[in-house]
């Protein structure tokens, strides 16, 4: 009986606190349910806002927060949403490169968003049958390609001039190499950078190449090797990679891949790193030298206002310096050289002014010759056939035709270890 | 004194109508719902019953979410009634990963290269060959080790899906657009050679199909010949070869059975839903069914409500890490907790917890 009776009891007890959870959450959530960090924002800039008020905007990112790519895109549009006021908006994580990326995109259409943001280079087949498909809503891409081919008044590219960043970063590692061959701890021809790269996908070796000419423009001694891994995010295999490029002799390393790997690796061995997407200055405060990476505020917040305020969005975006989307995070002024700061600034000024082009022929040679014409691949096609002249008044206008990048050269100095991917 | 004798004992349960036995089922279920409203309150402070609705809305909400629900059911339970027919022989097929892989990869095969060569019937005849022969290898394989040299079954098998991921990786580079992206991206987009028809809509041709699939795998494992085989040679080998059935035919059958349904699953992941080809294309759906298929006791009709209950709660989860906020890991630890009563109460199904009369009298 006595048993009985303590689990009547017991049981009592559990349905109790599950109730009492209940109303606590009732009352604390009410309505919240339908939409994401919204609320906080409510009536602060009055009318105003009331078309962003009115909004609602979807995003659909490859990853969660644990993914610093997908985190700075994470970041970036809640920021938007912020500055702009807009209080309805869903963020949808996890979203692989397939089929489901359209079901989220069909999903946000029919839960009424107006304008739809994905992240992944991979999610563009699929904005695209959705765009289709929804013709009243706007759909966005970051990083995609086929936007100017496609031909959709409702869908759009968006990308930014990351190569300028990459070349100040480069700047930043040259003068480091500079220092390492004045203290005589290397000499001038061992002043060899290694890079870790996803894919030989064209937006890595524009980012290889722009950061090698920075590095190059104030270390004119500065070669460069490079390895692939295969993958947007492999920690062990960046981590690996790195390590090759330190066994191989290369003083000095930076990656284009997500994960900690590299920067860890350089910790590690001791050799300076150049990051990507964000500071590693945390993790490695020895060897952490600066960060570039695009910050994708200024692109929502355009896309947003264009929608609220009924205008067009260009079929193709790039941000620059000028509209703070390429940035430079956190110079660890331990780790670089003097003056490291004023040779940034005065490069950001002639890049600025237009003194100063990231891919400039006269900086570069390819197989030894100096290029006067290139056809590059602007419109994807399965052949990868080449399209559009894009050397034209002394420089190679990368992003011009196209907000994704589109630099494949091969340039000398820089030896490829593999280029199975 | 006398030797300590614990209060409880447990016995073998002979004679549980079914209706106590789901009782017992149904029980748990509430329990599970429960612990998890207990541990939704106490980890995030969200209201349990508003997570459950939102669950609930994330798989039924809107028409379209309902057509995906069951889209993704048919898919599960599709890979799910393709290793039943090898766990029912006791042949531990871990590989359904790779042979719906495999058959992926191969339709995408033919979608590629034949685009520009066949007519679009064509294309898709030779699809559907391709992906099934592809699966009935991968299955094959394992099943002639094991029939001739007795090789582990297991191990064999999980080593097979690495074979097919990598191929796929591999072909993935060869047919990525553009150069160097690694993305194949969707095939044919604007000719659509090789898309499997719509029926209806986009999603009903897999349902249709499974549905099919599975009334057809209850009455084979249920009603045929080769049905009783598979039980007999999963009860003991020896007795089925006493019997008179070649147990080497049997294992090597069923196999290429299981791999050709995967290899369909396959022709229906990409040539149907997704039109494209990624090593991440089965999602672990392949070892989410060894689950499926247990937790059914390799039932097909069963299976249509476990592979339900996965689904549901993974289409949920999404929609909780939206309006919530919460990381999709704190779907996965809902989903561990039913999962867990569900499982356990199976041991109450099976056995029954007795109080010693002398424990009794003293309380």
């Amino acid at each position: 009986m006595k048993k009985l009776f303590a689990l009547v009891l017991s049981l009592a007890m559990v349905f109790a606190l599950v109730a009492c959870g209940g109303n606590n959450g009732g009352t604390t959530n009410n309505g919240g349910t339908t939409n994401n960090g919204g609320a906080t924002n409510d009536g602060d800039e009055g009318g105003e806002t009331s078309a962003f008020a009115d909004l609602k905007v979807g995003f659909i990112f490859l990853h969660d927060e644990n993914s610093t790519y997908d985190l700075n895109f994470i970041n970036g549009a809640k920021a938007a949403c912020e500055n702009l006021g807009v209080t309805n908006y869903v963020l949808k994580t996890n979203v692989p490169e397939g089929q489901e990326c359209y079901d989220a995109a069909a999903d946000l259409a029919d839960d009424g968003c107006d304008i739809i943001f994905a992240d992944s280079f991979g999610h563009e087949d699929f904005m695209i049958q959705a765009a289709k498909e929804f013709p009243e809503v706007q759909f966005c891409h970051s990083t995609g390609t086929k936007a100017h081919t496609e031909g959709l008044s409702n869908y759009h590219n968006a990308f930014a001039s990351i190569y300028e960043g990459r070349y100040l970063a480069g700047i930043v590692a040259g003068m480091k190499l500079n220092e390492m061959i004045e203290a005589g701890e290397i000499t001038a021809d061992q002043a060899k950078i290694g890079y870790v790269g996803a894919f030989t996908y064209a937006e890595v070796v524009s980012g290889y190449t722009s950061f090698f000419l920075g590095a190059r423009s104030v270390c004119p001694s500065a070669t460069m090797e490079v390895t692939f891994t295969g993958s947007w995010y492999d920690e062990t295999a960046e981590k690996e990679g790195a390590q090759k490029l330190i066994n191989n002799g290369c003083v000095l390393v930076s990656q284009h891949a997500d994960s900690m790997g590299a920067p860890t690796a350089c910790e590690t061995a001791g050799v300076p790193n150049v990051s990507y997407n964000g500071s590693t200055i945390s993790a490695c405060p020895n060897t952490y030298l600066i960060s570039s990476r695009i910050d994708w505020t200024p692109y929502y917040e355009y896309a947003i206002t264009a929608v609220a305020e009924g205008t067009e969005i260009a079929a193709d975006w790039t941000g620059t310096l000028a509209t703070g989307s390429v940035v430079l995070t956190d110079l660890n002024t331990d780790v670089a050289a003097e003056g490291t700061q004023e040779a940034i600034d005065a490069a950001i000024a002639a890049l600025e002014d237009g003194t100063l082009h990231v891919f400039d022929t006269s900086t570069f040679t390819v197989g030894g010759e100096t290029l006067t014409s290139y056809m590059a691949d602007v419109d994807t096609d399965p052949d990868y056939t080449p399209d559009t002249e894009a050397i034209a008044d002394g420089y190679f206008h990368e992003s011009e035709y196209r907000s994704a990048p589109y630099f494949d050269l091969r340039i000398d100095g820089i030896t490829l270890l593999d280029e199975a991917y | 004194m006398n030797k300590r004798q614990s209060r409880f004992y447990i016995s073998k349960r002979t004679d549980l109508s079914w209706y106590a036995a789901w009782g017992i089922r149904g029980a748990a279920i509430l329990l599970a719902l429960v612990v998890c409203a207990v541990v939704t309150t106490l980890m995030t402070g969200e209201n349990p019953i508003s997570i459950y609705i939102t669950i609930f809305e994330g798989a039924f909400g809107t028409a379209r979410r309902t057509w995906i629900t069951a889209q993704d059911l048919a898919i599960l339970l599709g890979i799910s009634l393709a290793v039943t027919p090898a766990f029912k022989m006791r042949f531990w097929n871990i590989g359904a990963e790779g042979q719906v892989l495999i058959g992926g990869l191969a339709t995408t095969a033919c979608m590629i290269c034949l685009a520009d060569k066949f007519s679009n019937g064509m294309v898709i005849l030779c699809m559907i060959v391709a992906s099934i022969a592809a699966g009935a290898l991968w299955g094959f394989l394992p099943a002639f080790f094991k029939a001739k040299w007795n090789t582990n079954e297991t191990l064999f098998t999980l080593m097979m899906n690495y074979i097919a991921t990598q191929l796929a990786a591999y072909y993935i580079i060869v047919w990525e657009v553009p150069k160097g992206a690694g993305k194949i991206g969707i095939i044919n987009q604007s000719t659509e050679i090789g898309w499997l028809p719509q029926i209806g809509n986009q999603y009903l041709l897999s349902i249709i199909v499974v549905a099919v699939l599975t009334g057809a795998m209850y009455i084979y494992l249920s009603k045929s010949k080769h049905g009783y085989e598979i039980a007999v040679v999963g009860e003991s080998q020896r007795t089925a070869s006493y019997a008179g059935i070649k147990v080497e035919r049997v294992i090597i059958r069923t196999m290429v059975l299981s791999g050709a349904i995967c290899g369909l699953m396959g022709l229906l992941l990409v040539g149907s839903i997704n039109h494209t080809l990624t090593t991440t294309v089965v999602d672990s759906r392949g070892f989410t069914a060894v689950m499926v298929s247990w937790l059914a006791k390799f039932n097909p009709i069963a299976m249509i409500f476990t592979s339900l209950l996965l689904v549901v709660l993974s289409r949920g989860a999404s929609e909780i890490s939206s309006n919530f906020g919460l990381n999709h890991s704190f779907s996965d630890i809902l989903t561990g907790i039913i999962l867990f009563f569900i499982i356990g109460c199976e041991f109450f199904i099976t056995y029954k917890i007795n109080l010693r009369k002398s424990a009794e009298k003293e309380a």
